[in-house]
């Protein structure tokens, strides 16, 4: 089953606090992990699986570009960073 | 005159708003989310809470439900519309706004008693404070951090659109704004609670008293003398 892939991040020149809480908490590992030393940031942003009947083709791609920008984002305070098609919902990686 | 309070699905201060209406001397109309029919009110408060979990982004899921279609269509034809923290977050989401909010910048949830400076007071909301009257109410929220584009904070700020300041920012907002109004003034978004300041013994501490703030009621009274006047 296709599904779409859509990528949403918090726009980079805002805060994003819960990406600092994060690297604070790696910060700390690092001080015990050598190879976490070098982390310098982190930021947490939001991924969508739109699974779809039939062909991802160029209307419905049109169709979920939309809904991306007006729906799944909201542009004064995140960017659509991303929107790709792929086979099947994802899985773990081996 | 009838306000109407529109309850979604984990709405928390839907009942408290109903008993500022009552307190400030109008009737309160409950509504609800999955209806398309606001019964003939004459104002709407959406209010405060975490509709759908915050789920998506605070108030986004909520701005889609079916009332807003009304909603939105009556704000933009005049009616007073008041949103109060989730329901400002609705109105930005709904774009009867402009800005946005996001996590507040320590990362943190905050509780307090919280001053204000109300630098707007011709909103249908707010008509009845003097100007850059200074008043205390409940905040409590953990994405209350207003943002706005740089061009659309100097429209805000150009055309007098800052409905109340924070006094001592508590949470990184752009230019410490607590709430701002539509071009009409009828359309109020605020994050502190007013609803929480409305009668003697269980609102902010004052200089007077223990919990005798009630500087939250002028929203409501506001909004009834805007409406007689127009009437």
């Amino acid at each position: 089953m296709p599904t779409i892939v859509v990528e949403v991040m918090p726009k980079a020149e805002l805060l994003d606090p819960q990406g600092k809480a994060v690297a604070g908490a790696l910060g700390r590992l690092g001080q015990t992990q050598s190879a976490l030393a070098n982390v310098t940031g982190v930021r947490v942003g939001k991924r969508f699986e739109i699974s779809i009947d039939g062909e991802a083709d160029a209307t419905t791609l049109a169709a979920v570009r939309e809904l991306a920008d007006t729906v799944l984002s909201n542009s004064v305070i995140e960017d659509v960073v991303g929107i790709h098609v792929q086979d099947a919902p994802s899985s773990a990686v081996a | 005159m009838r306000i109407g309070v529109v309850t979604f699905p984990g709405s928390l201060d839907d009942r408290d708003a109903a008993r500022a209406i009552r307190l400030a001397g109008a009737d309160a109309v409950a509504l609800w989310h999955g209806d398309h029919d606001l019964h003939g009110v004459d104002a709407i408060v959406l209010p405060g809470g975490f509709s759908y979990g915050d789920y998506l982004r605070a108030g986004a899921i909520a701005s889609l439900s079916p009332i807003m279609t009304e909603v939105i269509d009556a704000a933009n034809k005049g009616m007073p519309v008041l949103g109060i923290c989730n329901g400002f977050q609705m109105l930005t989401e709904a774009h009867l706004l402009d800005g946005g909010l996001i996590r507040n910048e320590q990362g943190r949830f905050i509780c307090r008693d919280q001053g204000l400076r109300i630098e707007n007071n011709a909103s249908d909301w707010t008509n009845g404070f003097e100007a850059n009257a200074e008043i205390v109410i409940p905040l409590k929220n953990g994405e209350g951090s207003f943002m706005a584009p740089t061009e659309t904070l100097k429209m805000l700020e150009g055309e007098g659109r800052i409905v109340a300041r924070y006094l001592g920012n508590p949470n990184g907002s752009l230019n410490d704004i607590a709430g701002v109004t539509n071009a009409r003034g009828n359309v109020v978004g605020l994050m502190p609670h007013p609803e929480h300041a409305v009668e003697a013994g269980f609102g902010p501490d004052t200089d007077a008293a223990m919990a005798s703030g009630i500087d939250g009621l002028t929203f409501f009274t506001s909004v009834i003398a805007r409406t007689l006047v127009g009437a």
